[in-house]
């Protein structure tokens, strides 16, 4: 990811300002392999360590609330920080150290989530 | 997804009585991962250069008042002195905040649903993913110009 410079702020703000490819780039090929990697999973019947088939559950897609709520929350949060959870420990290791701030505030918000789910709607 | 979104946020599985010990180890052996490859890529072997973004964001980044382009994100903002300004708080604070408690609300970051929630052509993760770029814009064109 540090190489990629997915976890830099500045590109995360030169894709929210469409001044760049590099982003939509990397994002796009992620999918394309992903899509890949899925369809050979699904055909081959491919097990994991443990034996057991690979599954990915389908999530349902009337439960718009929270994708869109949930989703939207996460990006003022993604524009924020310039970061999504993977980057700010990347970015911790990397040596920028203030990340510790809202590593811990995510995780906060995280467990403020587990704690008012239930009055949440779904 | 569940386990890449679950390895986003790994930290809380211990408060959540409802998730696995199993997954909770997996999670937290991936972040171990990621901080160490965050310090081999990011520090070991780093990139002297300043990160070659467009000028046009770097003229627009200007605009607000950002000077050091010289790392992966600006430390003229995101330092332990300006943590607790106003800007520091709403940037690091409530930025967490809301990356934290929105991944876990849409059941996923980017990687489980823009990456691997749209190649498995999961309506669902359009949702998500439409809702991460509506957030994302809002508080890029809206709330900017307000926080810098």
């Amino acid at each position: 990811m540090i190489k990629s410079e997915v976890v830099s702020w500045f590109r995360i703000q030169e894709m929210f300002r469409f001044d760049s490819f590099h982003m939509y780039g990397i994002i796009g090929l992620g999918v394309v392999i992903a899509m890949i990697s899925i369809q050979i999973i699904k055909r081959k019947n491919i097990k994991d360590m443990e034996g057991n088939a690979i599954t990915i559950p389908p999530k349902d897609p009337k439960q718009v609330t929270r994708y869109l709520v949930g989703g939207t929350l996460f990006g003022f949060g993604w524009a924020l920080t310039g970061a999504c959870p993977g980057p700010l420990f990347s970015l911790a290791g990397a040596g920028y150290s203030i990340m510790i701030v809202p590593i811990l505030s995510a995780l906060a918000g995280t467990w403020v989530y587990g704690k008012i789910r239930p009055s949440l709607p779904h | 997804m569940r386990h890449a979104c679950a390895a986003c946020v790994p930290g809380d599985i211990e408060f959540f009585k409802y998730d696995w010990k199993k997954s909770g180890k997996w999670n937290l052996v991936f972040v171990a991962g990621t901080i160490l490859g965050g310090f081999i890529g990011g520090w070991l072997l780093s990139n002297p250069d300043p990160i070659n973004i467009s000028a046009q964001t770097i003229t627009d980044l200007k605009a607000l008042g950002i000077s050091d382009f010289s790392g992966m994100l600006p430390s003229d903002v995101f330092n332990w002195e300006n943590v607790a300004s106003t800007q520091g708080i709403i940037l690091m604070i409530v930025g967490g905040f809301l990356v934290g408690f929105g991944a876990r609300y849409a059941g996923g970051c980017t990687s489980g649903h823009a990456i691997t929630g749209l190649a498995d052509l999961q309506l669902a993760s359009l949702l998500a993913v439409i809702g991460f770029f509506a957030g994302g814009l809002f508080i890029t064109y809206i709330i900017y110009p307000f926080i810098f």
